[in-house]
């Protein structure tokens, strides 16, 4: 186990706002209002019912700003932008997509947005997306137009790192966790399945993979350089030097300058183990971490091992492990993907996730106690935390 | 020509279910209505200007795959969602 470290930035006060849950789903996105109490909560009728919504993203630079990755079964990918919390939407001018290929050379076609994350605090107008299969893009117009990241669309190695088609997850491979370092917007980590972590020093000209020490037991190679499956990759904000990742194969964190992940999840339970989906991380203590396992023996039935739904905190960065079920059915079948599952930013944090069942559980007391406020929605895909002023 | 438009695609149309446009090909066509409304091609042509799986473009009634494909004036061109795009 690696010294803990103290935090790089001062810790913030918590937040003491109201609180609205972004749910994307399969057939629309679904806005999930708390009061401050946290204890009474609204949902809005669908927004674009029928589309399929991977992800939707509050810009926390100007609190008004939500930007949606949709996609239906027939058209193709787009983007769209509310400036309003939702009130009205416009779509992207110029939506991400990939160049077209000169005369006789096949290229890449996006589809669909996965991922979206704001840009730096130092850059308002920027964000990021990442795409399946494997893609950057970077919007500097809030959200407006879209162009591609040259220094990983069009890198050299991006075929070999990405693999093929047939690489990546079921539903087609994609770029996830874009993280951007609060000390320099430069600096960003990304994750692919497949492809692994890669890290970026100069603004995405460039790209290096950041994989070592972590398992990729479903490839050949032993220890391979490239080819890992991330699900979940995560930053912290306070401790910028510190990663953590839920992979494929384990829970792993980082503490940079060094370069070697550590498997902090050797020490969950047998019995669960420490294959999952999500991720989430204090956004006060980087010492303590949130993750939701899932059955990954045998065929991977992706549902909660035994069927008992359970998210498990560690609260000395992996060193041990406490289950938190209160509340949860005693016999569940769902999945958590990897961007369904979030924190606000409260005292005591409050913890939300949405299941494949279509249900968002809420915890107002960092895991301790859950209650199920939304139900009989479509397969959620995404849930991320709004903080609101009032 | 005639320019039928599928539910999907109406958003982008004004709710309109049948347009008039004009092109000698199918290419030169939905380029002319993305003019009139942005964003519509690339809901149905990807960026290596291939029709997108689960759409359909009929020429009187006769299915075409290419952008290239001629049309000729006074001809009927129906863009069908194939019931394989559901989800």
């Amino acid at each position: 186990m690696t010294t803990l470290k103290r935090p790089s930035h001062s810790i913030p006060k918590p937040a003491a706002g109201t609180v609205a849950v972004l749910i994307g789903t399969r057939k629309g996105a679904f806005i999930l209002r708390g009061d401050k109490t946290r204890r009474n909560w609204k949902l809005s009728m669908p927004i674009f019912l029928g589309h399929i919504v991977h992800h939707m993203v509050l810009d926390p630079r100007d609190g008004r700003t939500l930007l949606i990755a949709a996609r239906t079964g027939h058209l193709g990918p787009t983007v769209f932008r509310s400036t309003d919390f939702g009130k009205t939407w416009r779509e992207a001018e110029r939506p991400p997509a990939f160049p077209k290929a000169p005369e006789g050379q096949k290229g890449l076609v996006l589809d669909h947005v996965f991922w979206l994350t704001p840009g730096h605090g130092s850059q308002p107008d920027v964000w990021y997306a990442g795409s399946s299969p494997q893609g950057l893009f970077r919007s500097e117009d809030g959200g407006r137009t879209w162009d591609g990241v040259s220094g990983f669309n069009d890198h050299p190695m991006r075929s070999a790192w990405t693999g093929g088609i047939g690489d990546g997850t079921p539903d087609g491979p994609k770029l996830h966790s874009i993280n951007i370092d609060p000390r320099d917007p430069k600096h960003m980590y990304v994750g692919m399945s497949s492809g692994g972590v890669f890290e970026s020093v100069d603004g995405g000209k460039d790209w290096k993979p950041l994989n070592k020490g972590c398992a990729a037991d479903f490839l050949p190679t032993p220890d391979p350089e490239y080819g890992h499956d991330p699900h979940c990759v995560l930053l912290h904000p306070l401790m910028p030097d510190r990663l953590y990742q839920q992979n494929h194969c384990g829970i792993y964190l980082m503490e940079r300058p060094e370069d070697r992940w550590i498997r902090i999840g050797r020490n969950m339970p047998k019995r669960v183990g420490d294959i999952g989906f999500p991720i989430v991380l204090h956004p006060h203590d980087p010492d303590t971490v949130w993750v939701f396992p899932m059955d990954g023996t045998e065929v991977w039935p992706r549902t909660s091992p035994d069927g008992k739904p359970a998210c498990y905190v560690t609260r000395n960065a992996g060193k041990t492990w406490k289950p938190l079920d209160k509340g949860f059915p005693r016999r569940a079948w769902f999945t958590v993907k990897r961007q369904a599952m979030a924190n606000d930013a409260h005292e005591p944090v409050g913890l939300y996730l949405g299941t494949t069942s279509g249900e968002v559980w809420v915890s107002r007391n960092e895991g301790a106690s859950w209650t199920c406020p939304a139900r009989h929605l479509p397969e959620v895909y995404s849930v991320e935390v709004a903080e609101l002023s009032k | 020509m005639k320019v039928r438009i599928p539910t999907p695609l109406r958003s982008y149309t004004a709710k309109q279910s049948v347009l008039e446009a004009d092109g000698a090909t199918v290419g030169e066509m939905l380029a002319e209505i993305d003019r009139c409304f942005p964003g519509f091609r690339f809901r149905i042509v990807d960026e290596q200007d291939g029709i997108r799986e689960h759409i359909k473009i009929f020429i009187n009634e006769k299915p075409v795959r290419s952008l290239s494909a001629p049309l000729q004036p006074g001809d009927t061109i129906d863009i069908i969602c194939a019931l394989s795009g559901g989800v």
